[in-house]
């Protein structure tokens, strides 16, 4: 049986847009959020080691955001996605223009 | 934040200074004597620290501690409004200190010219009520964190990149810490700095203000503090979000069965060489790749010994400053284009960026695919502008 698949846009982080064509913003089709990311490192290929570590795992130091909710704290990367959903990608940041 | 005021009074002179907040309800002069009574420790006397500095100092707040090595440089004027023109080449601390005694002579003003480490960052960061993170690097951003967790101080947090900028408050007694909210440190190289990937100067202005606010939100204990919030500025669009940042149950630091007791070495933690330890001068072994000077470069150069020059800055860059190129391609586009390098692959390869630090990820990234002779330029292009040829712009 197939799960729906809802259209859900990926908003991309500055750090990162040099690897979606400076796309701001990213429009996908997943139930869950790991579909959904699955679907933007398939289009924007050089994006994956940013976001995965050589095992396929999130890597630790990228969050991953459902509205205002962190996925760790929903199912993580199996968090079913209502159509319309927003993911939200928030890299850690140092910068403080010294 | 328990800030006691039976012992604070205020003089005519500073009534008159302040009378705009002794007129507003939610601070009146109850809430002026809180702030004369407390004390912020700044690090950093750079972007953020600008604007925390300047507002801190104009309401108030009694003491101010900072902590800075830095000197002040022409490139920092751009969004460093705390210090002038005038101040190049001055210590950034000195700089600080006069522009805040001119703001405000009431304000006690406490330098330390260091740089924070684990060895004195509970010794000072214990003398304040809170303190202010605008520092620029991952080591320091998880040793403030984990300071001010073990010395039970709030940690007002924000950071900056190119437009957007992120602002919580962490360490407070029931909030979340900074490593609730990012566990881990990304490798080195992954994510580019201020220097290399650029800020608009009002950036850092319209972040530390925000966080200004903050610090005195705390200190007045007023409003809704940004305490399990994160705030995320994009100034571009002109956007502002927040998101949920809980308590980690198992968080290393602040969590119920806490394993971090002490501070440890944040430059290893960071996967940077250490400052000592067997460990940072293996890794610095590791992930050492071949270098050369400007100096022998040049010296190549002048005898006709011409190796093959790859430039990975932007081509933007390029319109900037250069010392001239056989290929450009920017380093993140180096594993796609590798191709174009095939030519190439039998001759001697020297890679250079802006200060060295991505032609050196470059190096490594060539040497990997198989190409032998690969070397950095050491220190980029800035090092040829100061030790070659003063005529080639630094930026």
């Amino acid at each position: 049986m197939r799960t729906t698949t809802a259209t859900v846009t990926i908003r991309i982080p500055t750090p990162l847009r040099g690897f979606t064509n400076n796309q701001e913003t990213v429009e996908v089709s997943g139930a869950t959020v790991g579909e959904a990311l699955q679907q933007l490192v398939e289009q924007f290929p050089r994006l994956k080691p940013h976001l995965f570590n050589d095992e396929g795992r999130l890597r630790s130091f990228v969050n991953i955001y459902v509205g205002d909710e962190d996925i760790r704290y929903l199912q993580r990367e199996a968090t079913p996605l209502k159509p319309g959903a927003e993911l939200s990608i928030v890299p850690s940041v140092a910068g403080g223009g010294l | 934040m328990p800030v006691t005021t039976a012992d604070i009074t205020l003089t005519p002179e500073e009534l008159r200074r302040y009378s705009r907040h002794l007129i507003l309800p939610e601070v009146g002069l109850e809430g002026q004597k809180k702030l004369k009574a407390a004390s912020v420790l700044l690090v950093g006397a750079g972007g953020l620290g600008s604007p925390l500095a300047l507002y801190l100092a104009a309401a108030g707040v009694g003491r101010l501690g900072l902590v800075d090595f830095d000197v002040v440089d022409e490139t920092n004027l751009q969004r460093q409004v705390l210090h002038g023109t005038k101040d190049v080449g001055r210590p950034k601390l000195e700089s600080a200190r006069d522009r805040i005694l001119d703001i405000n002579p009431y304000v006690q003003v406490d330098l330390y010219e260091t740089r924070l480490t684990s060895e004195n960052a509970l010794d000072i960061i214990k003398e304040y009520d809170l303190v202010a993170d605008g520092t620029d690097n991952f080591p320091t951003r998880y040793l403030v964190n984990d300071a001010c967790v073990l010395a039970g101080k709030p940690n007002v947090y924000a950071s900056i990149f190119r437009f957007e900028g992120q602002v919580s408050v962490f360490g407070t007694p029931d909030g979340p810490c900074y490593r609730c909210l990012y566990p881990e440190p990304p490798p080195p190289g992954l994510v580019p700095s201020c220097a290399e990937g650029g800020v608009l100067g009002v950036l850092p202005g319209l972040v530390g203000t925000i966080q200004a606010t903050e610090v005195i939100k705390m200190i007045l204990g007023i409003g809704t503090p940004l305490i399990g919030r994160l705030l995320l500025i994009d100034a571009l669009h002109m956007q502002f979000r927040t998101l949920k940042v809980r308590k980690n149950p198992e968080c290393p630091i602040c969590g119920e069965h806490r394993t971090i007791h002490e501070l440890i070495d944040y430059e290893q933690f960071c996967g940077l060489p250490g400052r000592n330890g067997e460990t940072a001068a293996q890794q610095t072994a590791e992930s050492a790749v071949p270098e050369i000077t400007v100096h022998e470069l040049k010296a190549r150069l002048e005898r006709g010994d011409r190796p093959v020059i790859l430039d990975v800055r932007k081509p933007y860059e390029v319109q900037i400053a250069s010392i001239g190129h056989d290929l450009l391609i920017p380093v993140d586009e180096l594993p796609e284009r590798l191709a174009e390098l095939e030519p190439y692959r039998d001759r001697e390869i020297i890679v250079y960026c802006r200060s060295g630090v991505r032609s050196e990820r470059a190096t490594k990234l060539l040497r990997e695919a198989g190409f032998r002779d690969v070397k950095n330029l050491k220190g980029g292009i800035l090092a040829w502008s100061q030790e070659i040829d003063p005529s080639i712009p630094r930026y």
